[in-house]
């Protein structure tokens, strides 16, 4: 299933490398004690280090060394015990420092790995590096016509940049590599994802090649896309304005644009020429980080199982199947809710009432799993229901409705609606023998041949037992009678 | 009893300890003399109704029997580069115009907890960046030295207020700081004892930066002792600073045994340069007789980078200032001025707030920095400040301790020096290759010039090994017996 745009003189392949920038869950942020909290009165989570006061200085939050380390090892990525801070130096005025304290040539996590699967097939994507750094402040435009305010509260706030290698090749993938990676630090517990709050953003690099060509283009940087859907929209537009640029005879210049979601395409907002030159240099008041394989090990001990892992191991201990075990794994509380909903029951029947029925419910009422309106402990009591034959896979959807709208018990509303399947043979024997005498012509179809009317028949019976009946008893003594 | 402002900290600790005289008495005698020598323009801010609160605060402490260090009630000068809660703070920039800070650097509050009483900020060179205190946006400051031609001399700098105030008696001691030579030129100029000591002895958080790598706080003062007392109270490890030492601080004072037997001395050929002073050569021979006498062991030692020195200070501080300065942008604190966009808010901020050197560093340091030239200067740089280093570590496992002499020259006019920024840059010739390799230094007045102006001589010792240091230094100090005062204190007389 590649992915390739028809041109008017060939066909182009797709070649896309993201940078993400990742918030790391620590309360603290990077160099300074201030909170890191969402939404906070503005510049009411600002230190004398993070407002760049004079004669102040950073010092390394560790926790966020650990979290770095943690996320690199969650890449299966080498880890650097040597690496280094530099000042990335630039004016604006909501980098107060003028500089933005980052890792450069001795980044904390070398090359990893991050797996998709998609319809084809299994695709390895590289990841080139992960760095730590501080986020800069926020210049806020919109609150007065002639001024801009600045809110120092993200400012110094502690941010991994993970670039993969530019070894994606459409939009899917992008897509795909994005949710993989949200899963692996949400799993790892090193950053929760948030792409609304700015916790997950990504540019993405983008360039073009005719298919039969192995050459990298010229690329353009999409800047700050805060949403996967719009950084599969920004590549799609982008990839096909490039192409468009060649055919016409012209040729892609190397800049960074910015993507209007409103509009759906991309801008350029400055080339090559004006890009700054940022005069990297070790910072002078942080000790390089030298870590020991000891620490390195530590950390690795206590990582979580994650995505890949729990996949196969859904496969394997509870007999899903692949798909049900990809979708199941992909957020870390879909996957733990399974686990409770399968444990010791009948794991598959567990699968799709999480996969088909809750998310169903839970895509219409817009909510996520941790919001569900049934939690895991009743769902799995719904499960028991079905599995001992207490109600009937077609009531179960009715108790299901029930709970999603009262929260109940299943086996309350079983009791409450007296919604027991009837497994008395005489009560269903009784309720056949009615259906049958009143209905001499169907009866008589049935004897001259024609098998489709006991579906008619054990609807009859279903209905006059309010569908509490057990399908297969009614079957069987169905075709028991009929046959005379 | 001789006057108030004539003593020592050992001597003013003592007189307070015995009940001599109160903190009060002494800080007022100071106060009138801070008053009385405002012509040297050794202060930009004074803070004489503090320096009373403190003071009455230090004779309240004493009198319940609890003096709180061993500076208490000690009036002392703190250089405009330490950031002081409450008090302007401008490291002698138009820049940081009305910038007071809401917190106290851990130096000034070291000293402030040793119980010791601020009189006022000092005059320096502007963002510590000259060795004249010429730089300053609030003017020059005079040496207290003058001979009969008329001109004012510099006082040295960067720490030009500082070593001013001490040699006039205005103040018993001073904070200072040293990137290149800023405590130890200066307090050369004006023939008092000036020390910087290991880098990462004293921290540096809250002290206005220069180049990270490089600046130190540390004491000027009348002697060697006083030195190692106000080192007690400004050093220490401090966890805000990730590049402040761990290493244990040991009793400075008790360092100073008198005891200099069998202690080798490097003497290091590279720092004959050329065209120095016979007077400068004549001083540093004296000294070397001197320590010999006392049963200390000269020996020739080879420090063969010298001469990269300066070329490597002059990459390595003006890189690290131009991103350290970057801060000062108009956007929150100090002076703004305003203009139609904000590219032009910031030219018109920084090229007034900046004055003529600073400007010039900034730009040599952006240079140095930029792509394509990164790996000619800065590398090259960081290159030889390790070969730099190894000079030293390979000279101290022979030797003990290294003697040289302070300055090149004697301190030079006002106005003078000015057209050539490395005539002026050399006046750190000596002072430069220790702060590259973050040694303990000292300055000792150990003579005059021809003319009748101080000169000092250098000490330098391994990394935490300022014990040796003040030790040696005592000795020097005691030998040498340099009493001559400037001639600002007999101007009564003039």
């Amino acid at each position: 299933m590649t992915y390739l745009i028809q041109g008017r003189t060939n066909d182009w392949e797709v070649v896309i490398g993201l940078e993400v920038h990742a918030q790391i869950i620590s309360d603290a942020k990077l160099f300074s004690g201030a909170a890191t909290s969402f939404g906070a009165e503005p510049n009411s989570q600002v230190s004398l280090v993070d407002a760049g006061m004079p004669g102040m200085l950073p010092v390394i939050n560790e926790f966020c060394i650990q979290q770095a380390v943690r996320t690199g090892l969650g890449l299966d990525a080498k880890i650097n015990l040597h690496s280094v801070f530099e000042r990335k130096n630039y004016f604006y005025p909501d980098l107060p420092q003028g500089y933005q304290i980052s890792q450069y040539l001795h980044p904390i996590v070398g090359e990893g790995t991050v797996r998709l699967d998609m319809p084809d097939g299994t695709r390895e994507i590289g990841v080139e590096r992960l760095h730590m750094e501080q986020d800069a402040g926020k210049s806020i435009h919109d609150q007065d016509p002639n001024r801009t305010f600045i809110d120092l509260n993200r400012s110094g706030v502690a941010l991994m940049e993970i670039v993969s290698k530019p070894d994606l090749r459409s939009p899917e993938e992008a897509g795909a590599y994005l949710r993989k990676l949200r899963a692996i630090v949400q799993y790892l517990g090193t950053c929760d994802g948030n792409m609304e709050q700015g916790s997950l953003r990504c540019d993405a690099n983008v360039s073009v090649r005719p298919s039969d060509s192995d050459e990298l283009r010229t690329r353009a940087e999409i800047k700050n896309i805060n949403s996967i859907r719009f950084v599969m929209q920004a590549i799609e537009y982008e990839a096909e304005r490039q192409v468009d640029v060649y055919e016409t005879g012209g040729s892609v210049v190397q800049e960074t644009r910015l993507y209007d979601s409103d509009r759906g395409e991309t801008r350029s907002m400055r080339s090559k020429e004006d890009a700054h030159d940022y005069r990297y240099f070790p910072d002078p008041d942080l000790l390089p980080i030298d870590l020991t394989p000891e620490y390195v090990e530590e950390i690795e001990k206590n990582l979580p199982e994650l995505p890949d892992a729990k996949k196969v191991r859904f496969i394997s201990e509870y007999g899903v199947t692949e798909s049900d075990a990809g979708i199941l794994v992909a957020e870390q509380e879909t996957a733990n809710y399974f686990e409770e909903v399968a444990l010791g029951r009948d794991a598959k029947l567990a699968a799709n009432w999480v996969i088909h029925e809750l998310f169903g419910v839970l895509n219409k009422v817009g909510k996520g799993i941790s919001d569900s309106p049934i939690v895991a402990d009743k769902l799995g009591n719904l499960v028991d229901l079905i599995s001992n034959n207490v109600i009937s896979s077609r009531i179960a959807k009715d108790v299901f409705e029930e709970m999603v709208a009262k929260g109940k018990d299943p086996g309350v509303i079983v009791e409450e609606k007296g919604l027991k399947q009837i497994t008395d043979a005489g009560e269903i024997e009784i309720a056949v023998n009615n259906v049958i005498a009143d209905n001499a012509d169907q009866v008589k179809k049935f004897r001259e041949g024609n098998q489709k009317v006991v579906g008619w028949f054990v609807g009859q019976v279903m209905k006059k037992t309010q569908g509490k009946a057990n399908p297969q008893m009614v079957n069987e003594l169905l075709l028991e009678k009929l046959k005379g | 009893m001789s006057k108030l402002t004539d003593l020592t900290i050992a001597e003013a600790r003592d007189g307070l300890g015995d009940g001599k005289f109160s903190s009060v008495e002494l800080t007022d005698v100071h106060i009138k003399a801070v008053e009385a020598a405002r012509d040297l323009n050794a202060f930009v801010t004074e803070t004489l109704d503090l320096a009373i609160e403190r003071a009455k605060a230090s004779d309240e402490r004493r009198a319940k029997g609890k003096p709180a260090g061993g500076m208490d009630g000690i009036p002392i000068a703190v250089k405009d580069l330490f950031c002081t809660e409450g008090v302007l703070t401008t490291a002698s920039s138009h820049i940081l115009d009305g910038f007071i800070p809401p917190y106290e650097s851990t130096v000034s509050q070291n000293l402030r907890d040793a119980g010791s009483v601020m009189l006022g900020k000092t005059n320096m060179d502007e963002f510590a960046m000259g060795s004249a205190n010429v730089t300053s946006f609030y003017g020059a400051v005079k040496n207290p030295w003058y001979v009969n031609d008329g001109k004012d001399r510099v006082p040295g700098g960067s720490s030009g207020g500082s070593a001013a105030a001490v040699a006039a008696n205005i103040s018993l001691g001073a904070a200072g700081s040293d990137t290149g030579g800023s405590i130890r030129q200066p307090a050369s100029f004006c023939g008092v004892v000036g020390m910087k000591p290991t880098y990462g002895r004293c921290s540096r958080w809250g002290m206005v930066a220069f180049a990270s790598s490089l600046d130190q706080a540390g004491p000027l003062t009348r002697t060697v002792r006083d030195a190692a007392i106000m080192l007690q109270a400004m050093a220490g490890h401090d966890s805000k600073d990730s590049t402040s030492s761990t290493e244990p601080v040991p009793n400075f004072e008790a360092s100073i045994t008198g005891e200099i037997k069998g202690l080798k001395i490097g003497i290091p050929s590279e720092y004959r340069i050329d065209g120095m002073s016979s007077e400068i050569e004549g001083l540093w021979s004296q000294g070397v007789e001197m320590l010999k006498d006392a049963g200390a062991e000269p020996l020739e030692v080879s420090l063969p980078h010298t001469k990269y020195a300066l070329p490597t200070y002059y990459i390595v501080a003006p890189a690290e200032a131009s991103s350290n300065l970057a801060r000062y942008d108009g956007v929150r604190y100090g002076l703004r001025v305003d203009a139609e966009t904000l590219d032009e808010m910031y030219e018109t901020t920084r090229g007034e707030g900046f004055g003529q050197e600073v400007r010039r560093r900034i730009m040599i340091g952006a240079y140095v920095l930029s792509a394509g030239y990164y790996d000619a200067y800065y590398v090259k740089a960081q290159k030889l400040r390790t070969l730099i280093l190894k000079d030293f570590s390979d000279a101290f496992k022979k030797v003990d301790a290294i003697l040289t002499p302070t300055t090149p020259f004697a301190a030079f006019a006002i106005g003078e020096k000015m057209d050539d920024p490395v005539q002026m840059y050399i006046n750190d010739v000596f002072t430069v290759p220790s702060s590259l390799a973050g040694l303990p230094a000292i300055t000792v007045p150990a003579g005059l010039s021809n003319e009748g102006l101080p000169l000092g001589l250098h000490l330098i010792t391994k990394p935490f090994d300022e014990e040796t240091l003040f030790c040696v230094a005592d000795v020097l100090e005691k030998l040498v017996s340099f009493h001559t005062k400037p001639s600002y204190l007999s101007k009564d007389a003039r």
